[in-house]
């Protein structure tokens, strides 16, 4: 296994954009124990409980959110054998089809991958501090947690 | 002094992104809402949502935890990101 250096930290909480092949790339490169790379990406998109989304503004509490989320990479590295790790969140005012968010996980066969990526994703969702508002025609709303995703998250520890 | 910090819909909510209380007007969450809905009455039927969620020193805790001189104590509503 080998891990990102720290030039390539694992956590990113940033309000630029990031490039999707460059960050398979950073999980790929150098890395050949590895045959499995698992990406999942989150986008800003249009619509949402019937309405029309123009936008989505990302807050988050620094320090903790990083915090966090190492520790849900911690518990995933635990649980699965997997390689390389990186975790991308960004934060501010995101456009309608710009990415909000990057998960990418390596193993050396793919169901370790899959898992990992799923669980970290499930685990961000329900207890990273992160908060949407969205912009809609009705105005600005702070966006409700889904019992859903909880339900998702819970389903781990079953 | 304890510090304390609202983040999203609690910030906007409250008209306030923090303030300090002192430590010797709580010894555990639920006190430093007390002490927050005492320094400022409009605060409290906000800071009574059962929803609502802390983190001491980035830590998540429950309304029972401890606190002390020097935490940062947060409040929040349930996360959204991803």
């Amino acid at each position: 296994m080998t891990s990102l250096n720290n030039k390539y930290p694992e956590i990113s909480i940033q309000t630029e954009d990031f490039d999707h092949g460059v960050e398979v790339n950073l999980l790929e490169n150098n890395n050949v124990e590895d045959g499995a790379v698992v990406t999942f990406s989150g986008r800003v998109r249009n619509n949402n409980l019937g309405l029309t989304v123009k936008g989505l503004f990302l807050e988050h509490y620094p320090d903790m959110t990083e915090k966090l989320l190492a520790e849900i990479i911690q518990t995933a590295k635990k649980r699965w054998d997997i390689g390389r790790v990186k975790i991308i969140h960004r934060i501010g005012q995101l456009a309608i089809g710009e990415q909000i968010v990057f998960v990418g996980v390596t193993s050396k066969h793919r169901q370790d991958a899959f898992a990992a990526n799923e669980f970290i994703m499930d685990f961000l969702k329900v207890s990273a501090p992160f908060w949407k508002k969205e912009l809609t025609e009705l105005g600005e709303t702070w966006l409700a947690a889904k019992a859903s995703d909880k339900e998702k998250a819970q389903a781990w520890s079953k | 002094m304890i510090k304390v910090i609202f983040f999203a819909a609690l910030r906007e909510q409250l008209g306030s992104a923090g303030t300090e209380i002192n430590a010797d007007s709580a010894t555990t969450v639920a006190e430093v809402k007390v002490a927050l809905g005492e320094k400022n009455n409009n605060w409290q039927h906000y800071l009574t949502n059962n929803s609502l969620l802390c983190a001491v020193n980035h830590q998540m805790v429950n309304s029972d935890f401890s606190v002390k001189a020097g935490d940062e104590v947060a409040f929040f509503p349930p996360v959204t990101g991803g």
